[in-house]
């Protein structure tokens, strides 16, 4: 062995018996297909496990805006008399949409143009043993659970702010099935905007697509009872936002005008398959030369 | 030769560049050798390695690692192969240890061999009772050894290393020079890039040198020198007779060498040869040649070219 030039540090390889050298275990690799869905596995159980430890300031992060929406608009303006009670019916299908939707596109959208462009942090990743494609999957999927535990998160909240939460049991697989389609094309859009755009235009861009996102999605309208604003109905119909909320309308306020069920889901399935491909397109382009 | 790397007519051309960034090189890196790559900023390099790592796709040709075809079948190769780049990319929302032990688990390696390996792997890079840290108040140098830790946990047989001690200090170069040769002694094959002259002579066994995307020489860095026309110097001292004249003794020597020339008349006569090959095979020579003209050789000095003159002279001298 060549000589050891940090202090005290000669006798570290020798003595350990368990690894002899520093080229551990090296030629006894067994050389056949690595497991892809092993690798897949352990990069999602990275990110839970990070977002685990960091769970009450990732749940500030996602649900804060939502609750004061709830609050100032389901509750303050109801009490001082602005708006109806029933105004908390269209309100709250609404923000919950918003919440899974949002969430997933943030989640996929800046953590990727941080990655490739400044900590470089992914290129663990793109060198594990998976397809480049299944990385981006991966982060989708990630994207999906954080959603989903955000959305959830506002179910009691809700009853908190607004004091009765109008969800039967009967109407979660629904709920789920629509919250889950909803967040994987916010995801989708996310990673589109995160490997397209000029990461020194990410600032920009962002500020010029959300807004709009937020106030085009009939979070706090019904999208039908736009018909005498009929411009805003047909730009608010190019939001998939829009069908994520409507569906969940459509659940939880059934009174409430809202478009068919399997529109929604036409809508948002599309919105998916359009969207999926540039992500998927996009990440391709960042991480291959 | 059992090759770990296998390079044939390599060609990468960007989308939209007139010319190729890699421009049809072949090389083959031996199972257990340290190979590096030398060349100027821009001279593909950095491409050349993106298409062995799996991260750049190349435009023809091909190129295998470890016996995988890397545009093929980029996965298994990824199993097979390890990078330690120049800066660092370690996942800052983890500590050290946890580093090693994720990027483990994405290579399939269970989950007691893991922690093991995690834990050997620190203590022989001598960051030892370190590992809880986050990455985040690591020293440079701690980062790059953190780095071929990394790269080792999944014990891949050839490892990619992009200029290994740029910006580490002496002690921290030499440490890591040291466990590059560990890794060779080890069986695992080195393919490094570098700009450091003096690591690659050092480190290497052979030495491929770009520019324009194309190896512009390939062999062992005492070949490389070797080889370069004029560069090995000899400088003598000679105490020639009183008779004789400088410059019938220079012309006396002319023949054993590319190019004789005085370099300074002190007290006697002090020469420079330059000549191709061993320097010091010549000093005998040298000697049968003043003693024929009854002058003595009073001083020798060797000047060996440097790998930087085999670089200089291949690649030019402006910037770029």
């Amino acid at each position: 062995m060549s000589t050891d030039t940090s202090s005290g540090r000669g006798a570290a390889t020798s003595t350990d018996t368990a690894v002899p050298g520093l080229a551990a275990g090296v030629g006894s690799a067994a050389p056949g297909r690595p497991d892809v869905g092993r690798a897949f596995g352990a990069l999602l159980w990275r990110d839970v496990f990070v977002t685990g430890r960091e769970l009450v300031p990732f749940l500030l992060q996602v649900v804060l805006q939502p609750v004061f929406l709830l609050f100032v608009f389901g509750k303050v303006l109801v009490e001082l008399g602005f708006a109806t009670s029933q105004y908390s019916d269209v309100l709250l299908p609404g923000v919950i949409a918003l919440t899974a939707f949002l969430t997933a596109l943030q989640n996929t959208a800046f953590p990727l143009v941080i990655d490739f462009s400044f900590t470089k942090e992914i290129e663990d990743r793109l060198l594990a043993p998976l397809p480049t494609a299944l990385v981006a999957v991966e982060k989708i999927v990630f994207s999906l659970l954080r959603a989903l535990v955000a959305a959830a998160v506002m179910f009691p909240i809700s009853w908190w702010v607004l004091g009765t939460l109008p969800v039967q049991w009967g109407d979660l697989p629904l709920l789920t099935a629509f919250l889950v389609l909803g967040s994987l094309v916010g995801a989708v859009m996310g990673m589109t905007l995160g490997t397209f755009v000029k990461p020194n235009r990410i600032n920009v861009v962002f500020a010029v697509v959300l807004t709009p996102l937020l106030f085009t999605g009939s979070t706090q309208f019904p999208w039908q009872s736009l018909d005498t604003l009929r411009w805003f109905q047909v730009v608010c119909a190019l939001n998939p936002l829009t069908y994520v909320s409507e569906a969940l309308r459509a659940e939880m306020a059934p009174d409430v005008p809202h478009l068919p069920l399997w529109l929604c889901a036409l809508a948002l399935a599309g919105f998916l398959v359009v969207f999926g491909v540039t992500s998927l397109v996009g990440f391709r382009r960042r991480a291959l030369d | 030769m059992d090759a770990a790397v296998q390079v044939t007519d390599l060609v990468k051309r960007y989308p939209g560049r007139p010319v190729n960034a890699v421009d049809g090189i072949s090389f083959t890196v031996a199972r257990g050798e340290v190979f590096g790559l030398l060349g100027p900023n821009g001279a593909g390099k950095t491409t050349t390695i993106g298409v062995l790592t799996t991260r750049v796709l190349p435009t023809s040709g091909t190129a295998s690692v470890a016996g995988v075809d890397v545009a093929a079948d980029p996965v298994t190769a990824r199993s097979r192969l390890s990078v330690v780049p120049q800066r660092s990319n370690l996942d800052r929302a983890l500590t050290a240890r946890q580093n090693l032990v994720f990027h483990a688990a994405y290579h399939g390696v269970g989950r007691a061999e893991r922690n093991r390996r995690a834990d050997a792997l620190l203590e022989q890079l001598g960051l030892g009772g370190r590992g809880g840290d986050k990455v985040d108040d690591y020293s440079g140098g701690m980062a790059q050894r953190l780095l071929i830790a990394r790269a080792l946990m999944h014990a891949p047989q050839v490892v990619f290393l992009d200029e290994p001690s740029t910006g580490l200090d002496p002690q921290a170069r030499l440490f890591v020079w040291d466990r590059i040769r560990e890794l060779r002694e080890g069986g695992v094959t080195v393919v490094l890039t570098t700009h450091d002259m003096d690591e690659a002579a050092a480190l290497s066994d052979r030495v491929g040198i770009m520019d324009h995307g194309r190896l512009l020489a390939l062999d062992t860095p005492a070949a490389l020198t070797r080889s370069l026309p004029g560069s090995a110097t000899l400088d003598i001292d000679v105490a020639r007779a009183a008779e004789d004249t400088d410059d019938a003794v220079l012309a006396a020597l002319a023949p054993l060498a590319e190019r004789v020339e005085q370099v300074a008349d002190g007290s006697g006569l002090r020469a420079r040869l330059y000549l191709s090959g061993d320097a010091a095979a010549l000093v005998g020579p040298v000697s049968e040649a003043l003693g024929a003209r009854h002058a003595r050789l009073t001083g020798v000095r060797i000047g060996e070219p440097s790998l930087e003159d085999v670089f200089l002279s291949l690649t030019g001298r402006e910037l770029r």
